[in-house]
């Protein structure tokens, strides 16, 4: 990556206005050296306190600048969700990576290969845009890109079991396939990820599948209708039929642990 | 543009260009045991420790580093001569280039970590690849530092 400015913005709205005049918002820079993309301008919003993970009683934001390692080693994200969004984020690479990569980035970037993706999704997470506002993942992972800045991710209290899964070749490597399914608010959330497309929800599964009918057959139904309805791709590291199979054991598992 | 590192509490004013990685500019300065590898933040070799924790310095720019600490194996001579006589006792360095950056991350460890579990430590060095050893080494060399500092 060339960047031929670099400019650290006192405040949000002086990143917006540079952002405006199409200035390129930097994330943790994991990925740096992947491309050979030009930069003109490029923001870094290190000095604006987006780094932290804060409760109150009904809910958890997390600012588009903390860390993975910060999300893995925080008490109040081990404590809430089952811990999921912590185990997601410690499975990420190596320590190193996790030091500067941020949420912000995986987000914002709605890279397929995330895990934290597809655990926000299961969790029904919110996301808050400087110029957009407050919106649900799902609209933001929907909608065409535009310019703006992530500030936080919020996540409501409102989930009583979560489970986490996913397939790596090697332990460093992006995923294979990711699962995750939450309970929230006594509904059924599945998400699956790295298809090797962004996560998705598996709408028709979560619509036909109540948690009180839980038996080890209707998970394993759960697990075939999510593997029918999502679209799975080809790429170096799996066919689409691998990740088909796969998808319905990881599912099952999810449902095994959720639900059980 | 000009930064300000303190390299191995030693403060430094740098010139370089907006773009320019950490490794690149720590080569400029005259340190030599940062080794670059894959040089996209994949194997740890480039491993060196701002404020305490370890980043791939190859794909960390410099600029981001301005005002901060930066500690290479130089910095650190007595723990990684500790670390490095386990390491060569138990024959865990063939080819060398990886340790720099192993010794680093594992001295992070000891700091970071209080009496972790044998899964804690694989967990912690996942991200520093090795491509002679097999490991077993290693592990031996730094679960026998994490006992003589506890």
């Amino acid at each position: 990556m060339k960047i031929k400015e670099y400019v650290k913005p006192v405040s949000i709205e002086a990143a917006n206005e540079l952002c405006s005049k199409g200035a390129v918002v930097l994330g943790g820079g994991a990925f740096l050296n992947l491309g050979d993309k030009a930069i003109e301008t490029a923001i870094d919003l290190c000095d604006l306190e987006m780094d932290f993970v804060v409760e109150d009683e009904k809910q958890v934001e997390i600012g588009a600048m903390a860390t993975l390692r910060d999300i893995e080693k925080s008490a109040i994200l081990q404590k809430n969700f089952c811990g999921i969004l912590s185990k997601a984020a410690a499975s990420i690479m190596g320590v190193q990576v996790r030091n500067i990569a941020t949420i912000g980035g995986s987000v914002y970037g709605k890279y397929g290969f995330s895990d934290l993706l597809t655990v926000l999704l299961a969790l029904d997470a919110e996301i808050e845009l400087f110029n957009a506002g407050r919106m649900n993942l799902q609209s933001f992972l929907d909608r065409e890109p535009e310019k703006d800045i992530l500030l936080k991710i919020i996540l409501k209290k409102n989930v009583s079991r979560a489970s986490f899964t996913c397939m790596r070749k090697t332990e460093t490597d992006f995923s294979v396939l990711n699962t995750a399914m939450a309970i929230v608010e006594g509904q059924l959330r599945l998400a699956v990820g790295a298809r090797p497309g962004k996560a998705r929800l598996a709408k028709g599964a979560m619509g036909y599948f109540s948690p009180a009918d839980y038996s080890t057959k209707a998970a394993a139904a759960l697990a075939l209708l999510a593997a029918e309805e999502l679209h799975f791709g080809s790429d170096i590291r799996a066919s689409e039929e691998y990740r088909k199979e796969l998808c319905k054991t990881m599912v099952k598992r999810c449902a095994m642990e959720v639900l059980a | 543009m000009r930064i300000t590192l303190t390299i191995n509490n030693l403060k430094r004013d740098v010139e370089i260009a907006p773009g320019e990685v950490l490794y690149d500019v720590l080569k400029k300065c005259g340190i030599s045991s940062v080794k670059k590898g894959c040089g996209t933040a994949n194997c740890g070799v480039c491993t060196v420790l701002l404020n305490g924790r370890p980043i791939p310095s190859c794909s960390y720019l410099a600029v981001r580093a301005d005002g901060h600490c930066i500690t290479t194996i130089e910095g650190v001579e007595e723990e990684a001569d500790n670390i490095g006589s386990l390491m060569n006792e138990e024959g865990a360095v063939q080819c060398g280039f990886c340790t720099p950056g192993f010794l680093l991350t594992a001295i992070a460890m000891k700091r970071e970590l209080n009496n972790p579990t044998e899964e804690e430590i694989k967990s912690y060095l996942l991200g520093n690849l090795c491509r002679c050893s097999g490991y077993e080494g290693q592990m031996r060399a730094v679960k026998r530092y994490m006992e003589v500092s506890q």
